[in-house]
């Protein structure tokens, strides 16, 4: 095991493609343990990309992810399920089993891992479901919840287990005022009471930044800017400033890699 | 001319490729049966899915064909004075083949269209994403249990189709066209061989059973998860099935019979 202290995660000159489409140019980036530590970046620039390749379901075409000292390209797949078995994640989707009601949902990892007595399972699992607010929709099915509810019921899911490390992408995405404010003090109390490490992508700023210690800005496959939510807010970079305070114009692009629009709309291409 | 050969090549390189793929997946799928010793819940439930909701439409499909086959033999043997045959006749054409082809293309369009899109759209929801980051493999939790369902159900449907069918040519021939009961069963007993017809009917079950499993859940594993994709993955399913089940019964009646 590693030493207190050290990043659990640490990501060095990671390189990936989809196609001809170079979504990773030499990224490193260190997770701090026991952290908040979240992901920004605009829209289609990988996040949720990278965390499947924490997650190890995506393969590096170079450089390493190590998770708590496993390089996860390298790992057998036994090894790797070991280490899945220590990762929550929430999918931006929620990814709940539409064969299977919330409880039955929040309950797989520990059936299919475990062999505690039913009691404490659904001891476990109501207790997971109440922190988040989904108690008395247990026996919904997922077809029967919101998209907010759902990935609230996914959290759940991915708590259950206790793990080491959880993901979070976008959680926030769908939540009303309420059961924003909920999630955001659970992702923190988790965090804190259990000492896991969090990783999160997110586009609300002002919630990220609120619960972060941790903040990487990612863009065009490597990393932009990374640091404290202070730091970043005080960054003289006139691209940090333009994406924390989101004005259309400066040196993010908004559109996806175009050709000319002018041309293009007169038909000359 | 160049450019045609090369999209031609690609093309089937492509194909090619995708069998590759579909390999090891089989490979992959067999070594994962044996998880079913510990979780037989897995494989009942699916035994029901494919299986059990298959079934009416088989049955009522097998009582139709029997009594057409039983018309048709009548009106020709009749010719011959040989309509005591019909039951010997119905009985060999379903058990040996219409039985399993019949029931083979039946359970591709009704059990294996819906194995595609049910695996495609778990894709498509990243809930196979998620089963992967809960270290469950879903080899072992999705496939496999679908995959040996298949290749039970599938010739226990054969024979009930066949076992229809004989009924549905004795309601025909016996009760509305007139052939002696007696002759209907006793030639059919006597000319229909247990180890010859019957079993070699169930091993041609079971291949069809295997393959259109293997089709359909490949299929919906390597769609593109996207609700087109998992559409035409579909189509795939029944096209492919449907063909394999076609020429395999060719190849296998030709080293049978
Ligand atoms: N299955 C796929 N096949 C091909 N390309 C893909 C696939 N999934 C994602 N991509 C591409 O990879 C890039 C990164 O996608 P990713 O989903 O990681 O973005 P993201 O940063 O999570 O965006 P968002 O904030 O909108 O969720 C995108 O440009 C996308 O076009
Ligand atoms: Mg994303």
């Amino acid at each position: 095991m590693s030493e207190e202290g050290e990043a659990l995660v640490k990501i060095r000159d990671l390189h990936f493609s989809r196609g001809s489409n170079a979504i990773f140019r030499g990224l490193s980036v260190d997770i701090p343990r026991g952290k908040v530590t979240t992901i920004l970046g605009p829209s289609g620039t990988g996040k949720t990309t990278l965390l499947k390749m924490i997650g190890g379901q995506l393969k590096a075409a170079s450089g390493s992810i190590v998770v708590d000292g496993l390089n996860v390209g390298e790992l057998s797949r036994n090894k790797l399920y070991d280490l899945r078995k220590r990762m929550g994640m929430l999918f931006q989707s929620g990814a709940l089993l539409t064969d299977l009601s919330v409880f039955e949902n929040v309950a797989y990892p520990l059936r299919e891992h475990t062999d505690l007595p039913e009691s404490l399972i659904s001891h476990l699992v109501l207790m997971r479901l109440h922190a988040v607010g989904l108690r008395g929709a247990k026996d919904f099915s997922p077809a029967e919840l919101s998209g907010g509810m759902a990935r609230r019921a996914a959290l759940a899911r991915a708590l259950v287990f206790d793990p080491m490390m959880i993901m979070y992408d976008e959680p926030f995405t769908g939540q009303d005022p309420i059961s924003m404010g909920v999630l955001l003090e659970l992702i923190q109390t988790v965090n804190t009471a259990l000492g896991l490490t969090s990783l999160m992508v997110s586009h609300d700023l002002e919630e990220a930044m609120s619960i972060s210690d941790y903040l990487v800005v990612i863009s065009e496959g490597i990393v932009v800017e990374a640091g404290s939510p202070e730091q970043l807010k005080s960054s003289t970079s006139e691209w940090i400033q333009q994406f924390l305070q989101g004005k259309p114009d400066g040196p993010v692009p908004f559109q996806a890699p175009a050709p000319d629009y002018e041309a293009q709309l007169l038909g000359k291409l | 001319m160049s450019n045609f050969l090369q999209k031609f090549g690609a093309y089937w390189l492509g194909k090619l490729e995708r069998l590759g793929r579909a390999t090891l997946f089989l490979f992959h799928l067999v070594a994962a049966l044996a998880s079913l010793v510990k979780r037989p819940s897995l494989l009942v439930k699916q035994l029901h899915a494919s299986g059990v909701m298959t079934l009416s439409i088989v049955l009522v499909s097998g009582l139709f064909v029997g009594m057409v086959l039983s018309l048709q033999f009548y009106n020709t043997l009749i010719d011959f004075g040989q309509e005591e045959r019909v039951g010997t006749l119905v009985a060999l054409t379903l058990v040996r083949e219409l039985g399993p082809v019949v029931t083979g293309l039946l359970f591709a369009g009704r059990a294996g269209s819906a194995m595609t899109a049910e695996i495609g759209l778990m894709k498509a929801t990243e809930q196979l994403s998620g089963l992967e980051m809960m270290a469950v493999d879903p080899f072992k939790r999705v496939f496999a249990p679908r995959f040996l369902a298949g290749f039970i159900a599938l010739p226990m449907l054969a024979a009930m189709f066949s076992a229809v069918g004989v009924m549905g040519g004795h309601l025909v021939g016996v009760e509305v066209l007139g052939v002696d009961a007696n002759a209907y069963w006793s030639q059919m007993h006597s000319s229909v061989s247990f180890t010859h017809d019957v079993c070699n009917g169930l091993v041609k079950g079971l291949v069809f059973g295997f393959v259109v499993s293997w089709i359909s859940i490949f299929e919906g594993a390597d769609c593109i998860p996207t609700s087109e994709g998992v559409s035409s993955a579909t189509t795939r399913t029944v096209v492919y099935s449907s063909l394999a089940i076609l020429g395999l019964d060719f190849l296998l009646t030709a080293v049978m019979f």
